[in-house]
């Protein structure tokens, strides 16, 4: 269980570093709370408010670990399994477009360039 | 009188369309529970995710005028809006001409184009329909209506992404015991176990179903979707509970989608909140919208001799 845990938020964190590289900056080897993983969101959130759309996820993730750590059983696990597909699903779809690709609430800054219609 | 007693009312366009079994779930309700809703008269779309990435002022006015109609038409205090998407949109409006010049001065000018007074931010507070009945009625009172109980149904509550960021538009939230709380929302949940529900712990309930993006990407969207339903189920759930109909669309349709392009099946069924407290309060499922919905949800009531 404890491999597992550890290998699950390790993909969590790398997950997070693809973003924060993609951005052209250097993944943040600091913690928040002792989880690099929140470190990593804070980072890669700065500046780029709708990615705290995953920060609960990050956090139920964190909060599953210490579950697992504590002792919990397979059902935790296949949740924090969950909470990582999650994550991937949501950042490898934001990194599509923010320039980096065109995602959900990212879009703004690719559809931003329009002219304004209040004039 | 309870301020949320009698509140104008928002329905938005999904609760015209797609929506329309949450628009009238959200009626019965508010009729078995004594809350009066007085609609919002000529009201407009609020930009939803689209107008924002145009000209996000623009979308700000959308929101103002529904806000200018409620106070100077209505005399009214309060606006309730059950859409996630409008709630958000109006309290981000709300938010913008209290705080930024430049939105007040593209506001007034649009509105005085149009030919209708301008909102000025701090004359209307805008709830969703979870505070409506959690503010407005409450637990305990909710409890004294309840004509059945929810008993034995195991419910996963998920409020979307749109209810409660960003945070800094939720000035009311976050306030300690009674609030609502963004990381952790449970409105929803203290109304439904109110009513017998068995809530299951569910760690997805703010998560991004990726709703905007549907079309564009309909495959990430699916996924999204499909992660919600398989960690629902793996909570317990029979059930997940929703307020918003861009929500709960999302959830329907790519359900159906995710067995269809991915050949994975979810039994989970999706029902509006609004629909779980009326057949709690002995509302007829018919008039709860149940059977408009995609996912079989009546059969499910049905099965736990709730219907």
């Amino acid at each position: 269980m404890s491999a597992a845990r550890d290998a699950l938020l390790a993909r969590a964190e790398a997950v997070l570093e693809d973003w924060v590289r993609a951005r052209g900056e250097t993944p943040t080897q600091e913690a928040v709370e002792t989880f690099r993983l929140l470190a990593l969101h804070r980072q890669g959130a700065r500046g780029v408010p709708s990615f705290n759309a995953c920060r609960e996820t990050c956090r139920e993730v964190a909060y599953h670990y210490n579950l697992l750590a504590a002792g919990a059983d397979a059902r935790t696990e296949r949740m924090m399994q969950m909470l990582v597909t999650h994550l991937e699903l949501f950042v490898r779809g934001k990194m599509q477009t923010e320039g980096l690709g065109e995602f959900c609430c990212a879009s703004r800054p690719v559809r931003n360039k329009g002219e304004r219609i209040d004039g | 009188m309870n301020k949320y007693q009698r509140v104008a009312y928002y329905p938005g366009c999904a609760l015209e369309g797609t929506g329309h079994a949450y628009n009238a779930s959200t009626k019965a309700v508010g009729k078995a529970l004594g809350l009066e809703l007085h609609e919002v008269a000529d009201w407009n779309c609020c930009g939803a995710m689209e107008v924002k990435n145009v000209d996000p002022q623009v979308q700000t006015y959308l929101s103002s005028r529904v806000m200018a109609i409620a106070v100077h038409e209505m005399n009214a205090k309060v606006v309730m809006a059950p859409c996630n998407g409008c709630y958000h949109n109006l309290k981000k409006a709300e938010y913008d001409l209290a705080n930024d010049e430049a939105s007040r001065q593209v506001v007034d000018r649009i509105s005085k184009k149009a030919g209708h007074e301008t909102y000025r931010a701090g004359t209307l507070e805008t709830i969703h329909a979870l505070d409506w009945i959690k503010d407005g009625i409450g637990e305990q009172e909710l409890k004294r209506r309840l004509k059945g109980s929810l008993k034995g149904l195991k419910v996963a509550n998920y409020y979307g992404c749109m209810y409660t960021r960003p945070r800094h538009i939720f000035p009311e939230k976050d306030r300690g015991p009674g609030s609502e709380s963004t990381s952790q929302p449970h409105f929803m949940d203290d109304l439904l176990a109110a009513a017998g529900a068995q809530n299951v712990d569910f760690p997805l309930k703010t998560a991004c179903c990726g709703g905007a993006h549907t079309l564009s990407d309909s495959d990430t969207s699916t996924k999204l979707v499909l992660n919600i339903l398989q960690a629902a189920e793996a909570a317990g759930a029979e059930v997940i509970a929703t307020e918003c109909p861009t929500c709960h669309s999302g959830l329907e349709m790519h359900q159906v989608r995710a067995e269809k392009v991915l050949g994975r099946k979810t039994k989970v069924r999706m029902l509006y909140f609004t629909q779980l407290l009326g057949v709690a309060l002995g509302v007829g499922p018919r008039k709860l919208g149940v059977h408009e919905n995609v996912s079989d949800g009546l059969a499910l009531l049905k099965e736990k001799g709730l219907a």
